[in-house]
């Protein structure tokens, strides 16, 4: 009994370092989505205009029928430039991705695009913010995996690596399009 | 050697006392204020419970993050819509989840983070009263018997005999 009452602290000090430990590993930066399993919020966004890459934007339900990316991103993102080859390596592959530039002035999205290449299906323009504000978005980039009933199914916050491509969004965008 | 330890606290306490009476600087810019001083009253006190998404430890109300302005324009829109202090932090919920508050709601989920201070407290305090209890139960100053007082003499000799 007596030896138990001392073992206790012990052990429980060592659960307690056990869970920092893990809160260690732990992104504090990332924060779960709460859209995911529920339809993108609504919206309607004019696009970047007539240039090159530029075009009509396009509205929440353009992403239905086929599972499609719908990435965050802006000119003035520091980490865009690293997650863009990877896009457009994703846009060649033959998926859908739309790109929606966040707080950005349409003329300096589309120097940008001028500059990197464009892996986008469409392209619409948040100026004011409020879209990314309905989507929950926190930075850029984020992208949002969208199912074919038009549902978040997840979010990847932070520039997607080739690797988080090929070993978890890809097999997920598979799995999406063999769902019904 | 009297004085380090006065010292040593005053180090420590030092830094304390400077940082403490400055009160961090809302982030409020005029042009986002509302002309009506009780709804904008509302909409600072209900931004000084939004946490900023990107910077994380501040609230909205102090922050100069661009996201952390557009969601204090959210907050004054919601409440020149006529939405309730409720109604509008819940748009923000629905959102950005619990993580924008930055006081955490008491439910299920945060029942430890609310009632495990006290519980602690609570179990700790009932061990010590417990364990105070068991120690005053041996009987500490009840004199000795005959048959003890024999034994002792009789050892004392043993030692003496040595």
């Amino acid at each position: 009994m007596n030896r138990i009452v001392f073992i206790l602290p012990v052990i429980a000090f060592i659960a307690l370092i056990g869970f920092f430990g893990v809160g260690l590993t732990k992104d504090p930066k990332v924060l779960p989505s709460q859209l995911i399993d529920r339809p993108l919020p609504a919206f309607d966004l004019p696009g970047i205009a007539e240039a090159p890459g530029g075009g009509p934007g396009f509205a929440n339900v353009a992403l239905k029928g086929e599972p499609a990316l719908l990435n965050i991103f802006a000119s003035w993102c520091a980490a865009c430039p690293q997650e863009h080859p990877v896009l457009t390596r994703i846009s060649d592959e033959g998926f859908a991705v739309f790109g929606i530039a966040w707080k950005d002035k349409p003329q300096d999205a589309r120097e940008w695009l001028a500059k990197w290449g464009n892996p986008y299906q469409a392209i619409a323009a948040d100026e004011a913010g409020r879209t990314a504000i309905d989507l929950g978005v926190t930075g850029v980039p984020e992208t949002f995996i969208v199912d074919k009933m038009g549902r978040v199914r997840f979010k990847q916050i932070g520039p997607i690596s080739p690797e988080q491509w090929e070993g978890t969004i890809k097999p997920l965008m598979a799995k999406l399009r063999a769902e019904a | 050697m009297k004085l380090l330890l006065p010292l040593l606290l005053l180090m420590i306490a030092a830094p304390a006392i400077l940082v403490l009476p400055v009160a961090p600087a809302a982030a409020v810019l005029p042009d986002e204020m509302l002309a009506d001083p009780a709804l904008e009253a509302r909409a600072r006190s209900l931004s000084k419970d939004l946490r900023c998404v990107v910077c994380q430890n501040q609230s909205i109300d102090d922050s100069d993050a661009p996201l952390a302005r557009d969601l204090r324009l959210v907050v004054r829109e919601q409440l020149t819509l006529g939405k309730s202090d409720a109604e509008t932090m819940n748009y923000l919920v629905t959102r950005y989840g619990n993580f924008v508050l930055l006081k955490p709601p008491v439910e299920p989920a945060t029942w430890a983070l609310w009632l495990g201070p006290f519980a602690v407290l609570i179990g700790g305090g009932a061990a010590l009263v417990v364990w105070n209890r068991r120690r005053t139960i041996l009987p500490t100053d009840a004199p000795l018997s005959e048959t003890e007082l024999a034994q002792v003499a009789a050892l004392s000799q043993d030692e003496a005999l040595r």
